[in-house]
């Protein structure tokens, strides 16, 4: 795809999708993705589909599980939560659709630490963001997957335009670039499922990623676990918050295109061993320095 | 050789986690390697470095390299299996771990065997769920994975690209890319051929019948 900036997504829209009569951003680019990848419009949406049954799947498997990961980091924390709010009979501070954000998330992400079956939208680290935001609005609000598919294309369009500007990759740009990432699609997605016009969807975007500038990525012994478990379910509520504010007409003063040029050139800033190198940070406080040792001593023990 | 990144790439792929560059990517590794060795596998050892060496192990990169030579793709959840499923099928596994700064973090070379035969495929996962293969047997490759690619080790002389490529052309395909290596002038030399479309079983029957031919494969798009 040659879109390399949402400036020019809108103005596209506006005169070659006027062409077809299409004039949302999702009809829009499943137009041009189908056109790139020389099949038809319909192959295209049930390619998204297989995505999206992937993500439904891997929500109902991580529900079901307590199986620790590999490592024994993660992998409980799902029932821990499920079991908190069977006991109240609902949570203590959310509503009902944030409290199955927060459910669906987790089981994702903790269901890929435990080498389960996900989608890696946009990667394995932040997989449980996009997913568990748009299964847990579709089973909250009855929606149809033809809706689902729409904004898993929105929130896609958003995501290949920055990793156009950067790799999408913790190493590349910190987590910004990772769960920042997620967290600016699924922003632009929720959106668009509430109804939000194609400036409303960007401006999410660009509220979410405003608020993600220089998260570091530096996760305890090299491992999609500390903090990356956490962190999927305060990006995926963070996504939530942008698209609320979006909605209500508050605006990003600072566009999307630009807030895209600070995260990337604030990546670029940012040191090495903040960026998945696991040399900083969380990686090297005093319990991070344990555990990997005791990871390690794990490993010679194989 | 190129890659086009597509939206599908961005919302997805469907993949066993927890990690695209060390569980899909080592699983892909491993499925490319296991693809140029053939068939009748019956050893394995692979040399983890660096970074995969260190945190291999909580991220499923072993199982997922052995999952990969066995031909499992990455989003099948029996990689989580590997060494049961290798055991049952009589292949012999072992994984040594390596520090080399001049190597790329995420770094495996996989020595294959089928008891007699060997063949050795050093591979990098770049990040993202993308790899390269970038040494067969020593010589110097970079394959993706994304196209049908033909590689080739030969004895260098005058005439041979000229010889596959027309075989190709001949066969109506067009070459998406190509990259050709050699050690010294008239010795052995490689050569990786990036296909738009696939080549006869006939068409595979005539490279390799060109002199001096020593290892012929064509491996057909993984991702």
């Amino acid at each position: 795809m040659n879109i390399k900036t949402f400036d020019e997504l809108l103005k596209l829209i506006k005169e070659e999708g006027a062409h077809f009569g299409v004039s949302e951003i999702y009809e829009f680019i499943q137009y041009k993705e189908a056109e790139f990848l020389e099949i038809p419009v319909s192959e295209f949406r049930s390619r998204v589909l297989n995505i999206l049954n992937t993500m439904k799947k891997s929500v109902e498997n991580g529900l079901k599980s307590n199986e620790l990961s590999k490592s024994g980091l993660s992998g409980e924390n799902t029932e821990i939560l499920k079991k908190a709010f069977q006991k109240n009979g609902h949570s203590l501070i959310f509503s009902p659709l944030q409290k199955r954000v927060v459910l669906y998330t987790i089981s994702i992400i903790e269901e890929n630490a435990r080498m389960g079956k996900i989608a890696a939208c946009p990667t394995a680290g932040s997989c449980g963001i996009a997913a568990g935001v748009l299964t847990a609005l579709k089973d909250e609000m009855d929606l149809s997957d033809e809706i689902l598919m729409n904004a898993l294309i929105t929130a896609g369009i958003i995501g290949e335009i920055i990793s156009d500007k950067m790799a999408l990759a913790g190493a590349v740009a910190g987590c910004q670039a990772e769960c920042g990432a997620a967290a600016g699609m699924a922003a632009g997605a929720v959106c668009y499922i509430f109804g939000g016009k194609n400036e409303d969807i960007l401006n999410a975007a660009a509220l979410a990623l405003k608020n993600i500038l220089g998260l570091t990525c530096d996760p305890v012994a090299g491992l999609v676990e500390i903090p990356c478990v956490k962190r999927n379910i305060f990006m995926a509520i963070h996504a939530l918050v942008a698209a609320e504010l979006s909605l209500a007409g508050i605006k990003s003063k600072i566009p999307l295109d630009e807030v895209i040029d600070a995260m990337k050139e604030t990546g670029e800033l940012m040191a090495n061993s903040l960026k998945e190198s696991s040399e900083a940070g969380l990686a090297k406080t005093k319990t991070g320095i344990e555990i990997e040792a005791f990871l390690r001593q794990k490993l010679e023990r194989r | 050789m190129s890659k086009n990144k597509t939206l599908l790439d961005i919302i997805g792929p469907p993949m066993i986690g927890p990690s695209s560059s060390h569980t899909a990517g080592a699983c892909r590794i491993g499925l490319l390697s296991g693809k140029i060795f053939g068939s009748n596998l019956k050893q394995v050892e692979f040399t983890l470095y660096n970074s995969f060496a260190k945190t291999g192990f909580g991220h499923g990169t072993e199982l997922a390299l052995l999952a990969g030579v066995m031909g499992y793709y990455p989003d099948n959840p029996l990689i989580k299996e590997a060494y049961t499923a290798a055991k049952n099928k009589e292949l012999e596994f072992k994984f040594h771990y390596k520090e080399d700064t001049n190597l790329h973090p995420n770094s495996v070379n996989i020595l294959l065997s089928d008891g007699g035969e060997k063949v050795e495929v050093s591979g990098v996962s770049l990040g993202a769920g993308e790899i390269t293969v970038n040494k067969i047997n020593g010589y110097k490759f970079d394959l993706r994975g994304d196209f049908i690619t033909l590689i080739l080790i030969y004895k260098d002389a005058p005439g041979v690209v000229y010889r596959v490529t027309n075989l190709i052309q001949n066969a109506n395909v067009n070459i998406a890319s190509m990259h050709c290596d050699r050690n010294a002038k008239g010795q052995v030399a490689s050569m990786g051929i990036a296909l738009d479309n696939d080549i006869s079983s006939y068409v595979m029957e005539k490279l390799s019948e060109i002199q001096d031919m020593y290892f012929i494969r064509k491996l057909e798009k993984i991702v």
